[in-house]
């Protein structure tokens, strides 16, 4: 069953685009995410464009939301735990309809509603305020306990990065979860494979990965993370997985679609210069 | 001789009641059920009853999705575990993001006795009161602790309750009505006003009657909110005594003291005293012993009391 069929009214206009489409979607939330980073000056424009294609594939394709009532209980809940990515997650708010597109370029400014991390009291549509890293899928787990609670039918998703499967929670999180057996939730990792200040491999090695989370009680599956039909099959298959949780390790580019920023660890958590974006914004015409 | 009361156990039974009442609590222990007896609860609501194991961050967590979908949490664990071992979740997950979340501890301060420094939580207060938003409850007693979970299930925002291990006398009749946020005097008194929370309750009355004697006429305050302060309790009791003593089971540094004077100093300074853990760890012991090797007995807090009014001159 569509959300559509279950209930038209609660998604706005467009949303269902087509898989083509959706590449054109995240054409346009890669040149929002540079350029509102560029205008602030400052920001994580690396893992915002590497989480593009899954938060499009969520926003536009898998997720029951009404972006004229973020607080609908009945909505799917996404939950950015990587929340450095703020950008990719306020631009498809934005698109979306949750808060008009051109407050995106206050973007980090005062008095803003898209504060650097994001803030669940001040922007809507944001689940749940994150930033500091292996907070989320914790969260993520009450959301979808609750859920089972009131027999509600929703889906909790959670965005992981790579990076912070270092933290300890994390993986508090991931055997509650399976203990639990919480089968109203999918993980998404963005394996991208660098966080701030190197390689993750060389940070600390978190291979084999999908062994880990599979030891830990969940069923694992892998997909390019850039490929949107990769993307919205597995996300497609991990509903129907019963009485364990499911995660997806999407495979990705740190920096994708900007040939300076791909696999370059520099672009974590710098803004491009106005030379920079320029050229940004070039290759993502 | 006064009744000794369990507030853990309190706790325990007022959870159960709650239960009974409102199918939106739900409980979280982090291995310790048995101990900050939430068991009560597990046995009669397995399905709202989340054991999430020795796992402190993730149990705060889970109690911030919860509330975000409209249950109310109460997680449980030592004093010392959180916020100690959670704090960096306490504070977004919980606190920046305002969920209901209900933090209730057990085994708070030196009274936990034997099992040493590790385990006796005296900064607590401090970090939770640095957190914006939140309501920070020490009661002194069981009828108190009964009152304060209600007051806590029906107030809507992220609560901070500290339990003490031992039977508490009660300083309470049934009849009590505890408000969150309002200071309650114990005792009438014009030369000093004796500030207490929890265990230092108990101890502050009595070195207020031991006073008494030597014609020293104290007031006694319990201050069972330590946020919101009821400030102006504490002004009226500056203006009318001149002189003021607090007393709590925690460091110095960040506790009861500090909150009033940081109120005393903007409104009406008068000499003030501290009855606290004074910059150190506690230590492995029966609790009467440790309170006395800390310097939390009604005879430190009478010394207090000399000194301040010595000090009001």
């Amino acid at each position: 069953m569509t959300p559509e069929s279950k209930n038209p009214s609660s998604m706005p206009d467009g949303l269902f685009s087509s898989r083509e489409d959706l590449k054109e979607v995240a054409r346009r939330l890669r040149r929002r995410i540079v350029t509102i980073i560029g205008k602030a000056g400052s920001g994580h424009p690396g893992g915002s464009l590497s989480a593009v294609e899954i938060v499009t594939a969520l926003y536009w394709r898998v997720l029951r939301h009404k972006p004229s009532d973020p607080r609908w209980p009945d909505r799917d809940r996404f939950i950015l735990s990587k929340g450095h990515a703020a950008p990719v997650l306020y631009t498809a708010l934005a698109e979306c309809g949750y808060f008009p597109i051109a407050e995106l370029d206050t973007l980090r400014q005062l008095d803003s509603r898209l504060q650097g991390h994001a803030d669940c009291c001040v922007t809507p549509g944001v689940e749940t305020s994150t930033g500091s890293l292996g907070q989320g899928l914790s969260f993520a787990i009450g959301a979808a306990l609750a859920g089972r609670l009131d027999s509600r039918g929703y889906r909790v998703y959670a965005l992981l990065s790579d990076g912070e499967c270092d933290e300890g929670q994390t993986w508090e999180a991931a055997m509650s979860a399976a203990h639990f057996k919480v089968d109203n939730l999918t993980a998404v990792i963005d394996n991208n494979g660098l966080q701030l200040s190197g390689r993750v491999r060389d940070i600390m090695n978190l291979d084999p990965l999908g062994k880990k989370w599979e030891a830990f009680g969940w069923q694992v599956s892998e997909v390019d993370g850039h490929d949107i039909n990769q993307l919205l099959d597995a996300l497609e298959k991990a509903k129907n997985v019963k009485g364990q949780p499911a995660v997806i390790i999407a495979h990705t580019i740190k920096g994708k679609g900007v040939s300076f920023m791909e696999n370059n660890v520099d672009f974590h958590g710098k803004a491009p210069n106005a030379k920079e974006l320029e050229l940004a914004l070039k290759e993502l015409a | 001789m006064v009744e000794e009361v369990s507030l853990r156990e309190t706790y325990g039974k007022v959870l159960v009641e709650l239960g009974r009442e409102n199918p939106d609590i739900v409980v979280l222990d982090a291995d310790l059920s048995p101990s900050t007896m939430t068991g009560y609860f597990m046995k009669e609501f397995p399905q709202r009853f989340f054991e999430v194991g020795i796992a402190e961050q993730n149990m705060i967590g889970i109690a911030a999705g919860l509330a975000a979908s409209g249950k109310i949490p109460f997680a449980s664990t030592f004093a010392v575990f959180a916020p100690g071992r959670c704090f960096d979740q306490i504070r977004v997950s919980v606190a920046q993001s305002k969920l209901n979340v209900k933090i209730v501890v057990t085994h708070a301060g030196v009274t936990v006795g034997e099992d040493g420094a590790t385990h006796e939580a005296l900064e607590d207060l401090s970090l939770i009161c640095s957190l914006p938003g939140f309501t920070v409850i020490v009661p002194a007693d069981a009828i108190e602790t009964a009152q304060a979970i209600r007051a806590v299930a029906a107030h809507f925002g992220p609560c901070y309750v500290r339990l003490c291990r031992p039977k508490l006398p009660l300083v309470y009749s049934p009849d009590y009505r505890f408000d969150i946020g309002k200071a309650v005097q114990l005792r009438p008194g014009g030369d000093v006003t004796v500030i207490a929370i929890g265990v230092m309750v108990t101890q502050g009355l009595q070195a207020a009657a031991e006073l008494e004697k030597e014609g020293i006429d104290c007031r006694v305050i319990n201050m069972p909110t330590l946020k919101p302060l009821d400030e102006q309790s504490i002004i009226k009791a500056a203006r009318e005594t001149g002189a003021i003593v607090t007393a709590e089971e925690h460091q110095e540094y960040g506790g009861l003291g500090s909150a009033v004077a940081r109120v005393v100093a903007r409104t009406s300074p008068v000499p003030m005293e501290f009855v606290a853990v004074k910059d150190t760890f506690g230590g492995s012991g029966k609790p009467e012993q440790l309170l006395a090797k800390y310097g939390l007995t009604a005879r430190d807090i009478a010394g207090a009391i000399r000194k301040v009014i010595e000090r009001k001159g």
